[in-house]
């Protein structure tokens, strides 16, 4: 009886659960990024980029620089000198500039702040939006993770620029769809694109630690508390065994 | 130094005396922990319990200290909760405590019931414990559920927004209905502040007040046991259960064993991973409330969807309404929908661990149905589950009068 109950609980959590995509934060097309938060010299070349190419338009406004210097290893002259362009001061939150009446007017609606942007689509997603800009037949910026964004490519002097290859595919109705199948690059940018993956990783990982600061430490501190109580429950089974020895 | 330890003593032993003659110190505590004799032969799913007691207690000292914090209002409460993960000290612990414990309660409450449906603990003479427990567990679910809204993420917003619409399906005052509870006539900033109110104040009143109902009819007839015998149907010449053992020290001990063994479960998913693939964190609630978008999939927090996908396998939105709110109703009557001359499910005939095992299953399923986008195979799907749910009451309540028993021993094994 208790091998049929464990065969059927096994099963239920087998059985194909067509199209379930719960599970699966991300969704397709997502590419994996490597990108690591441990990686201090990376969140600092990642906040690099992203002070100079993103938060012209993209605030991050739940971080604070001071929590940035201390968080990445920096000096209070580093950021003040290299990584604050406004007139912030040191402790205050990475606002833009930018008026919102103007965002709107340029780009139809204000670009999103990207604080929890790490945590809402996760490094991989970001990763692959970074690296997903094209330009079309027409000639306009679009992305295959989001598609008619109107964000334009702000990094494609680095990456240059990638145009889509074609591929016919034909779907369960019978109907044939383009779809893309791969990119070409037909200009060149700055870097190599195995040194613009890196960017991209760079910048992703500095978006999933500025999703959530503390991730850096709760990790080291959990491992500890872990140890701790597998000693207390030790001990308390010990107890637990002493005092129990007499009931049988 | 032994006279000052005699004295030290001597003088312990006056002021409890003194305690005594004014308040039943010595003998509350003889009654509720050393005098009270439980079976010896608890097993795993005896833990639950005060493992739950314990969640409540981390979710009220944790609920405390965010509410220090955190400012219920529209404008303000996505960016208090982003200001204690960052800017108050321990902030991050404090939440993560929170949102992982409300996760946690739950999964120890429905083991915790499952636990019941193995051994029988509902039945006679503990029916009203059972009932205690059932509006425990009811209040646990609004208490969730007004917490969710707190964060004021879209997932807060939009999940609060369809279960409040299901209020709407009540014929005739439906519509006036949802707008009392919103105090609005959508969910806003009236609305936040009011669920606030109740989520740190009138729920956990009533929750505290449950659980010493719940306490009290505990031990006024004693835990079940895996066995489902009576242990105070053979006493020795004192009158003391020969099954029993002192709950203090006994169980006191193996009950902080079981605390260590939880909090290092608990500890792991707190530290290293308190999103849990976004099950216990839900990855769009951390975007802000936004009334203009809509979600392109919403869903409640996993321990609603196996009600939710009962819902979702009715066509017809009233109907839906009433099938889930039957799917927990049924709950309640439990104890005298089981019939069975026997308690345990170890004498208890196969047909009852076919029924409960087809029971949990459809259980398991509907719970990640509900959380599925749902396609057309998901709802027939769902729709079969939703019948193999209501079955198990159904025959529980007809197989179990004649159902095959196996004799009961006389004293409890182990």
């Amino acid at each position: 009886m208790k091998k049929l109950a464990t065969t059927l609980l096994f099963a239920v959590f087998l059985l194909p659960l067509s199209s379930v995509t719960v599970l699966a934060a991300a969704g397709a097309g997502v590419e994996h990024s490597g990108a690591n938060i441990n990686d201090t010299a990376s969140l600092q070349r990642g906040a690099k980029w992203y002070v100079n190419y993103c938060l012209g338009c993209h605030s991050i406004s739940y971080m604070r620089y001071n929590r940035m210097a201390e968080d990445l290893d920096l000096t209070e002259d580093m950021v003040m000198e290299n990584l604050v362009f406004s007139n912030a001061k040191f402790a205050e939150t990475m606002d833009i500039a930018m008026q919102p009446d103007q965002a709107k007017a340029w780009f139809g609606k204000l670009p999103p702040d990207l604080s929890l942007i790490g945590r809402s689509r996760g490094a991989d997603w970001i990763y692959s939006y970074l690296r997903g800009f094209y330009q079309d037949e027409n000639g306009e910026w679009n992305n295959t993770m989001l598609p008619n964004a109107s964000m334009p490519h702000v990094l494609w002097k680095m990456q240059g620029i990638q145009t889509p290859i074609y591929r016919q595919e034909t779907d369960e109705g019978g109907f044939t769809h383009e779809v893309i199948d791969h990119f070409e690059l037909t200009t060149p940018g700055s870097q190599s694109p195995v040194e613009f993956e890196e960017t991209a990783r760079d910048i992703s990982a500095f978006l999933d630690y500025a999703g959530e600061p503390a991730k850096l430490k709760r990790k080291g501190i959990g491992v500890w508390v872990i140890l701790f109580l597998v000693l207390f429950t030790f001990v308390a089974y010990l107890l637990k065994a002493e005092y129990w020895r007499d009931v049988h | 130094m032994a006279k000052i330890a005699s004295s030290l003593s001597k003088q312990a032993g006056a002021l409890l005396n003194w305690f005594d003659d004014r308040l039943p110190v010595s003998s509350f505590w003889n009654n509720v922990m050393t005098g009270y004799m439980a079976p010896k032969n608890f097993n795993f799913w005896y833990y639950m319990g005060s493992l739950a007691l314990l969640v409540l207690v981390i979710q009220i000292f944790s609920g405390i200290l965010l509410a220090m914090h955190y400012k219920p209002s529209a404008l303000e409460a996505f960016a208090s909760v982003e200001y204690i993960m960052r800017d108050v000290e321990w902030g991050w612990l404090i939440r993560y405590m929170h949102t992982t414990g409300a996760s946690f309660f739950f999964i120890l409450i429905y083991l915790h019931m499952f636990r019941s449906l193995l051994y029988g603990s509902h039945k006679a003479p503990r029916e009203l414990l059972w009932v205690f427990g059932m509006f425990l567990y009811v209040a646990l679910m609004a208490e969730a559920f007004l917490g969710y809204i707190l964060p004021w993420g879209q997932m807060s917003y939009w999940g609060a927004q369809v279960i409040i619409n299901l209020f709407g399906a009540i014929p005739k005052i439906g519509e006036p209905l949802t707008q009392w509870i919103r105090g609005d006539y959508f969910i806003s900033d009236a609305t936040l502040n009011r669920f606030f109110a109740l989520h740190v104040i009138a729920v956990p009143l009533a929750l505290l007040g449950l659980v010493l109902l719940h306490l009290v009819a505990l031990r006024e007839n004693g835990s079940n046991n895996p066995d489902g015998i009576e242990i105070k149907k053979n006493k020795d010449a004192d009158g003391k259960p020969l099954d029993g053992i002192p709950f203090h020290p006994y169980y006191t001990v193996k009950d902080i064993f079981g605390v260590g063994m939880f909090l290092i479960v608990f500890s792991f998913v707190l530290f290293l991973w308190p999103e849990a693939n976004g099950l216990f964190l839900e990855h769009d609630n951390f975007i802000p409330a936004n009334p203009l978008v809509t979600p392109e999939h919403i869903k409640p927090v996993w321990y609603f969807t196996p009600f939710y996908a009962i819902l979702k396998a009715v066509p017809d939105k009233l109907m839906g309404v009433l099938l889930m709110g039957a799917s927990v109703g049924v709950l309640f009557f439990l104890p005298w929908l089981d019939r069975s001359p026997v308690k345990s499910i170890r004498y208890k005939g196969t047909w009852y661990k076919v029924l409960l095992t087809l029971f949990t299953i459809a259980f398991v399923r509907l719970g990640l149905l509900g959380m599925a986008e749902g396609t057309p195979a998901q709802t027939w799907e769902m729709r079969v589950w939703t019948l193999v749910y209501f079955m198990f009451f159904v025959l529980l309540f007809f197989m179990s009068p004649g159902g095959k028993t196996k004799p009961e021993p006389d004293r409890v094994t182990h």
